[in-house]
């Protein structure tokens, strides 16, 4: 099968690889090189798709607390209007994307499979709008504006994590930031809409990032860009020419190189673990999509209404990134896309490394939604587990510098005190160890749920 | 979409390479050795070979139809086991002495431990230690070209000369698949380009164990000693093949360096020290015993952790 060619190991650049750089691209030490499906969605322009049905807006989608609900049964909203307050300071509010009427509040299932209190919105399908007030002139607008706004807009990592924007531009040391880092890598495979919103709307990057700066005078931006994209390099290259304060850092290919603390090391080659922010080592990280958003709602007033969303997988009649209404539910992308090819086996919300493999499909897009991955073939059940024979190829591709097979034996056995030993709580989930186990075993699920006991463990005490 | 979608914790997607892939390579890379044996010493090799790949694949499939459990041989561990048991017996062994050999290593060492990744030595060695220790006579018996003849290393352990040139070829006594360093470093590095092993352990393992050679063998700065060691006997396949074993190496990467550290100086010692010429298997399966605690001291600091970080916190709380 085609896709397996990528997946080989790399042994003798895994060898030389200093940790830092390798061929004049910045990296990390560890990780892997899984099959990434790019081709399929990375050339189609983004397409706008116009709702019909109802909308969907969980109150949770971010980190921290659920947003309020700020309607009421038989409201009628527009796109644009607030429906739902911030829950408190980590926490972001929440806006209509269509204009219509508030149906219902009621509890429905989000990609993760839990059940999130949601506002339901019928859709009237004419798009009303409260007005947005534009502002061309950004460094006219104070700092606490910035943050204000951007606070306001309800931005939040739309990367995956959903952590509020605004929480991590206030940190306790501003002065102390010195980069600020533009996630540019989209490491997860499949993935394509960072790289066609940085393809079709490159300036948008470039702005936010400015309005990013303009908050931390001593910082310095870099783009954090794989080498995958030689095409987005070059043409931010040109872009940054003439921007002093900004810079375009060429990433070797790898997974995870978007991991957070993996492209803090590659861009600045500074660590953190765990139990430090990005900005204890001077940094502020924030993927492509968020950039955009605060790009949106500072110059153009609005809130995150919008967001670029690739449908892609090879049970997909036509992969494709679109540019949806957030709310919109995933069975009318895949029906206004043309559905199915091949009927698929597995479908996860996000990329194949980091997403959630989902029930069904009546699930509603949320701020964090980046994709919807269609695919015939389940290599998880496909192949069956075996014996562990210590070959440390998860050591190898574990980006933590952590032993994966011995924690998840721990993690069997209920060894917590040996567990938190072998530092099992600095594990980032990035599921490396699984993707390159030769005995299949799920490494990654054992050590993710000792890590959830163990936390959950902390917090009682 | 009439089907149930799967479901399951992230990630979705697996490498293509398995357990019995990295078999496959690993027999693979024993093939120029085998091969070159087999032409050393004709037809009695191969028919050891044979002997003892079948008896352990055949081992494996008896004990676990008899205790009830899931058959493993597709999983090829059972054929490197049986090959590398081969490799380390002299062509002029009997064959049931062979096939004793080969059931010992795959019942004992083993599956009474648990099978494949649960054993705490190296199967293979486990075999050929049993036999050295029960029939030494017919284990140390060595013939080339139809003669009785003293190994290289034997030779050298008397201070005769060698010739080593013959010894990097390989045209010389001593078990089927030690004698050409050659062909077994042609292995070498069809394992190192497939990913299979690093040179940490072989490369740790053979350093030190020069090192010790120049040090104490009292030959002085030899190179011609030296290089008859290191050709000579089993160092080279053991270094390799057996002591980067997956199951019984540490899975520390500093564990691999005190590991091969280990296996050096020990062998070094069995040679220089010891009473018999040999040394290479005593001093992995002695080594193999300590991977545990190796392991226990050699636990990587994780991405990120820094050790004196007390100070610092006090500041930030100021």
């Amino acid at each position: 099968m085609i896709q397996y060619i990528h997946n080989k190991r790399q042994p003798i650049i895994n060898g030389i690889e200093s940790g830092v750089e390798l061929m004049g691209l910045r990296t990390f030490k560890g990780g892997v090189h899984p099959y990434d499906g790019k081709e399929l969605s990375k050339d189609k322009p983004i397409r706008e798709l116009i709702p019909q049905g109802d909308m969907v807006f969980p109150l949770s989608q971010h980190i921290g607390a659920p947003a309020t609900s700020c309607v009421s049964v038989g409201d009628s909203v527009l796109r644009g209007q607030k429906i739902a307050d911030a829950g408190g300071f980590v926490s972001a509010p929440i806006y209509s994307s269509v204009s219509g009427t508030v149906k219902a509040i009621e509890p429905r299932r989000v990609a993760t499979g839990d059940m999130v209190n949601s506002i339901i919105i019928e859709n009237d399908g004419k798009f009303i709008e409260t007005g947005f007030e534009r502002c061309d002139d950004y460094t006219s607008l104070s700092n606490d504006e910035i943050i204000k706004k951007i606070q306001n807009a309800g931005i939040v990592g739309m990367g995956g994590a959903g952590f509020p924007t605004h929480v991590k531009l206030s940190p306790n040391n501003p002065e102390k930031i010195e980069f600020i880092i533009a996630n540019c890598a989209e490491c997860e495979p499949y993935l394509t809409s960072d790289y066609r919103s940085m393809v079709e709307e490159p300036e948008k990057l470039i702005t936010g990032m400015k309005i990013i700066l303009q908050l931390f005078p001593k910082a310095k931006g870099l783009l954090g860009i794989e080498d995958n994209k030689k095409d987005v390099i070059d043409a931010m290259q040109k872009l940054v020419a003439n921007e002093p304060r900004i810079e375009v850092v060429p990433l070797l290919t790898k997974y995870p190189q978007g991991g957070e603390r993996q492209l803090i090391k590659a861009c600045t080659d500074r660590e953190i673990n765990s139990k430090m922010l990005p900005a204890d080592a001077g940094c502020i990280v924030d993927n492509v999509a968020t950039i955009n958003a605060i790009y949106t709602a500072i110059v153009e007033g609005k809130p995150v209404m919008d967001r670029i969303f690739t449908l892609t997988g090879d049970a997909i009649k036509d992969p494709c990134n679109y540019r949806i209404c957030i709310g919109t539910n995933c069975n009318e992308i895949l029906e206004q896309a043309g559905g199915f090819a091949k009927d698929p086996v597995k479908i996860i919300s996000g990329g194949p490394m980091m997403g959630f493999s989902v029930m069904d499909t009546d699930l509603p897009t949320t701020k964090t939604s980046g994709a919807l991955l269609c695919l015939t073939i389940d290599e998880v059940s496909k192949y069956e587990t075996t014996a562990c024979i210590n070959c440390g190829r998860c050591v190898e591709a574990c980006p933590e510098n952590l032993i994966p097979s011995r924690l998840s034996k721990f993690s069997d056995h209920g060894e917590k005190d040996e567990f938190e030993k072998w530092y099992g709580l600095e594990c980032i989930e990035c599921g490396s160890c699984s993707f390159a186990c030769p005995a299949r075993k799920p490494l990654a699920q054992a050590i993710k749920t000792m890590k959830k006991q163990i936390l959950a463990d902390k917090r009682k005490k | 979409m009439s089907n149930l979608l799967k479901v399951s914790s992230s990630p979705h997607v697996k490498a293509s390479e398995d357990t019995s892939r990295i078999m496959l390579y690993v027999i693979i890379a024993l093939l120029p050795t085998t091969f070159f044996g087999i032409y050393n010493f004709g037809s009695r090799a191969l028919l050891l070979v044979a002997v003892c790949i079948i008896t352990c694949v055949l081992s494996e499939f008896l004990f676990e139809k008899a205790v009830g459990k899931k058959n493993t041989i597709k999983d090829l561990s059972a054929v490197v086991t049986g090959l590398l048991l081969a490799l380390n017996l002299p062509h002029t062994l009997p064959v049931w002495q062979a096939v004793l050999g080969s059931v010992f290593a795959i019942v004992v060492v083993k599956m009474l431990f648990g099978g494949l990744g649960q054993n705490f030595m190296n199967p293979a060695l486990g075999g050929r230690v049993f036999l050295l220790i029960s029939f030494a006579a017919t284990m140390t018996h060595f013939e080339y070209d139809g003669v009785a003849s003293a190994t290289p290393l034997a030779m050298v352990k008397a201070d005769a000369s060698v010739n080593t040139l013959d010894m990097l070829i390989g045209r010389t006594g001593g078990t089927i698949g030690e004698t050409s360093a050659l062909c077994i470093l042609i292995g070498a590095i069809i394992l190192i380009l497939l990913g299979v092993i690093d040179l940490t352990i072989p490369g740790t393992y053979i350093l030190s164990f020069s090192i010790f050679i120049l040090l104490f063998s009292g030959r002085g700065f030899d190179i011609d000693n030296l290089v008859a060691h290191l050709c000579g006997g089993g160092l080279m396949l053991g270094a390799f093949f057996m002591a980067t074993d997956y199951v019984t190496s540490p899975i520390t990467p500093l564990g691999k360096v005190i590991y091969g550290i280990c296996l050096g100086v020990l062998t070094g010692i069995f040679r220089v020290f010891g009473n018999s010429a040999e040394g290479v298997s005593y001093a992995i399966i002695f080594s193999n015993l300590l991977v545990p605690l190796i392991e226990k001291v050699t636990v990587p600091r994780a991405f990120g952790v820094v050790k004196a970080k007390k100070p610092k916190e006090v500041k930030a709380n100021e």
